[in-house]
């Protein structure tokens, strides 16, 4: 319990000053690296081709990010079906087949990283720098330059531009992922992450048998793999393995890393909304409010934000902590003392807390790492995880779950506004019948991807094949994975045997639209956004800036969850609760 | 032919920024990581080898599969913490028999309700009550009964340490003062007293028992 205030209460301490810093990048501000980093991106700029200064507006933008990001994808494709000839192969891993290449090029450029095959046989280490932890700084560097146009959108930086894509794609990369991952993968190392490009070791045991260890530039990719919200691991176990997290410190390390950017985000979109507002503001008699210490460090907008946010997460991170602290009473009927908790598929290094704080973290995060193995999380314990990733607001990864929370927003001044008879607005603009289709079709998308899907799978022969655990828990092996594909998330409840045509093209399609669609969608919104009028605020606006709001938010995000998923979740989770604990 | 000019001015970026970040991030990073940790801590970044008289049994983070009597042994692991020994006709198989599948991670994944789950617990139980009789079976640690998420988890609870060491002290023929001192030795507080569990590594412990029995000379 002190583990998990503490853990808390020091995120927040160290999210303010990132959040500033992520600020002054998006919002093209000065900071202190610029002396030697603004040669580093001017000579990327010249060799690249790119002209900084342009501008572009959302439809160029949103062109720009698919048009790299297909680019990217099919370089990726060719290495993963070269990577049996190609160099740095030293344990030998054959060529990946197509249908494995497919999904495995969408789930890293999408930010998912869901995983079909096993790092230790599936990959070259090759493929592991080139493709994989290539494409965690790209795929992060996406999302966050999508973010960084949705926020200057919004907030009302002019009535056409939304800034330039490369050029957010660059300073992203150049200052917050490279830099931050140095310092991180090192710490690491020092902690017993091994870097290296040997081969695995084996070595002659005690008892005079052979153990063989696996090895690699794994220290390189698990920095980034969190700091990206990635998610993918370089072994099949992930963060679970004494490898990649052999460390409680280690273990806080990949939490904060991943903890820290979306958090910042909302910071940036809160410094960024009080800008757009005092540039309005200007010229007009207003009487300055005196602002206090939150809304200083988080902007008032952004303070409202994070505030629902971090109640969801709250109430989630409560209920997996409880329902693992339970234990399975299918093995206390056996006669197995469970009074540490639900210890099957979970390191005894983290125990029960550390366990259900990082599935809670990573699922909020989007991230999809994993400490522990979700599949055999209790029933309670593993719809937390699934109904994070359905929500897809709690924090969110790489600025997703930011644009996710303020189409909530959208809907939730729009839902008050036609309750008092009122025209909706957010930001000082008006929400009109546009900006609601929009948002209407951005949110049906992910419970349609996840459910759709997920009845497609139960429905067929070749979906039923996956499933590997009996009765109500194979449903929710099924829509976990759909869930975390919708939600480029990555995590898995991992028994599911994926590796088929059918699970890869599925899960494939789904990543994709997941993620390309929302992007596609939610820029559209700002597009139109930024051309109205602002309009004036008055006694009859619903202050979007308040703990009142936070709260409406909370339940707009439940609501629209409950109609949703419950039934999804009833099949699943809570049938095989209710028949465990019945 | 206008609008082809103008998806290839378009594509020009996109293409030269994916090769300039797939050269950087995909190679330049980590090779300089690979640079940086193998000059500031080099054996961290070789995968911290545990060495008894000279030679490598081991890495500190990995756990082990132990048969002997007089060793402690871990948790249960699916993928038989990749230990492997190679059979009369050449085949690499696990202690058990059964044939060695290669490097690999992770836990069987039974879901909580799975009746396999269960099982295997239920066997694993009486197991250990057959070689510990006179351990009650509600006294067996949780952790000693379920699989690690991993397959590689180094570690057990003091408990799960505590509850083995009547028997390996009567296989060893160790005391249990020595024996308890080794566990004490290689017993890993929570960090700052807060975060994380208070675990005993395993292989540490049965390194510490080899060396107490003279059997690494």
């Amino acid at each position: 319990m002190l583990a998990l205030i503490v853990t808390l209460l020091i995120y927040l301490v160290l999210v303010i000053p990132v959040g500033a810093y992520l600020y002054h990048i998006m919002a093209g501000k000065r900071t202190f690296a610029d002396p030697v980093l603004n040669r580093v991106d001017r000579a990327i700029y010249k060799v690249a081709g790119i002209h900084p200064e342009k501008q572009m507006d959302w439809k160029q933008y949103a062109g720009a990010l698919i048009l790299t990001n297909g680019v990217m994808m099919i370089l990726s494709y060719l290495i993963l079906r070269l990577q049996n000839v190609l160099f740095f192969n030293p344990n030998g891993i054959g060529a990946m087949t197509p249908d494995l290449s497919f999904n495995t090029m969408i789930s890293f450029m999408t930010n998912t990283n869901l995983q079909h095959y096993a790092g230790e046989s599936g990959l070259s280490y090759l493929s592991q720098m080139l493709v994989v932890t290539f494409m965690m700084f790209v795929s992060a560097g996406s999302g966050y330059a999508a973010c960084a146009a949705f926020i200057r959108g919004i907030t009302g930086h002019s009535k056409t531009s939304v800034g330039n894509f490369y050029v957010d794609f660059v300073r992203i990369i150049t200052r917050i992922l490279i830099p931050f991952s140095v310092v991180g993968g090192l710490l690491l190392v020092w902690q017993g992450v091994p870097q290296n490009l040997s081969g695995n070791i084996v070595v002659d045991t005690l008892e005079g048998t052979k153990q063989v260890i696996a090895s690699g530039p794994v220290a390189a990719l698990e920095i980034i793999k969190h700091l990206g919200t990635n998610g993918g691991g370089f072994l099949g176990a992930n963060s679970a393995t004494p490898i990649e997290n052999p460390t409680v410190l280690t273990n806080l390390i990949e939490m904060y890393s991943m903890m820290l950017l979306p958090g910042a985000c909302v910071i940036a979109f809160g410094k960024m909304a009080r800008d757009g507002y005092s540039r309005r503001m200007t010229g007009n008699a207003l009487p300055a409010h005196r602002e206090g210490l939150t809304a200083k460090f988080f902007g008032r907008e952004g303070r409202s934000i994070f505030l629902a946010m971090s109640i969801l997460f709250v109430i989630g991170l409560s209920l997996c902590c409880w329902a693992e602290r339970q234990g399975n009473p299918a093995l206390e009927a056996v006669g197995l003392n469970q009074s540490m908790g639900s210890m099957e598929g979970k390191e005894m290094r983290f125990g029960v807390t550390l366990s259900s704080l990082f599935t809670t973290v990573t699922t909020s995060f989007t991230t999809g790492s994993v400490n522990n193995m979700h599949d055999t999380l209790t029933p309670l314990g593993g719809l937390v995880p699934m109904l994070h990733m359905m929500l897809n607001v709690v924090f969110g990864g790489k600025g997703a779950g930011l644009m996710n929370m303020i189409l909530y927003a959208i809907l939730a001044v729009f839902i008050c506004g036609l309750m008092v008879g009122r025209t909706p607005e957010y930001l000082g603009r008006k929400i009109e019948g546009r900006e609601m289709k929009l948002t209407a079709l951005c949110m049906i998308i992910h419970p349609l991807l996840i459910l759709g899907f997920s009845a497609l799978a139960v429905g067929t022969a070749a979906g039923q094949a996956g499933i590997t655990n009996g009765g109500f828990h194979g449903f929710s092996q099924v829509l976990y994975e759909f869930a975390s594909s919708a939600a480029n998330n990555g995590s898995g409840f991992e028994g599911l045997a994926d590796n088929t045509l059918f699970w890869n093209v599925t899960t494939g399609l789904a990543m994709f639209f997941g993620r390309y669609l929302s992007i596609v969608i939610q820029l559209a919104i700002v597009g139109s956004l930024m051309k109205k009028k602002y309009v004036n605020e008055s006694a009859g606006t619903l202050r979007t800036s308040t703990v009142s709001f936070s709260v409406i938010l909370v339940f707009v995000v439940y609501i629209f969850a409950a109609l949703t998923f419950f039934p999804a979740l009833a099949l699943g989770p809570i049938a095989e609760h209710l028949t465990l604990w019945g | 032919m206008e609008q082809f000019k103008r998806f290839l001015k378009a594509f020009r970026p996109a293409l030269t920024v994916t090769l300039v970040f797939m050269l950087v991030c995909g190679l330049g990073y980590p090779l300089l990581m690979n640079g940086l940790s193998g000059m500031l801590f080099p054996k961290q970044a070789n995968g911290n080898l545990v060495t008894v008289a000279g030679k490598p049994i081991g890495s500190k983070h990995v756990g082990q599969e132990f048969t002997a009597d007089f060793f402690m042994k871990g948790r249960p692991s699916s993928v038989h913490y990749n230990t492997y020994t190679v059979n009369e006709n050449g085949q690499k198989v696990y202690l058990d028999g059964s044939k060695f599948a290669g490097l690999a991670s992770g836990s069987s994944n039974y879901g909580p309700s799975n009746p396999a789950l269960a099982e295997r617990v239920e066997t694993d139980m009486a197991e250990f009550l057959a070689a510990h009789p006179d351990v009650k079976p509600e006294d067996i640690p949780t952790d000693l009964m379920t699989a690690s998420a991993s397959g590689l988890d180094p570690h057990i609870s003091p408990e799960a340490a505590a509850i083995q060491l009547p028997k390996i002290a009567e296989a060893s023929g160790l005391s249990m003062e020595v024996l308890e001192q080794i566990v004490q030795d290689n017993t890993t507080g929570k960090l700052l007293g807060i975060f994380g569990e208070e675990v005993v590594n395993v292989l540490g412990v049965n390194a510490g028992i080899a060396e107490a029995m003279g059997l690494t000379q």
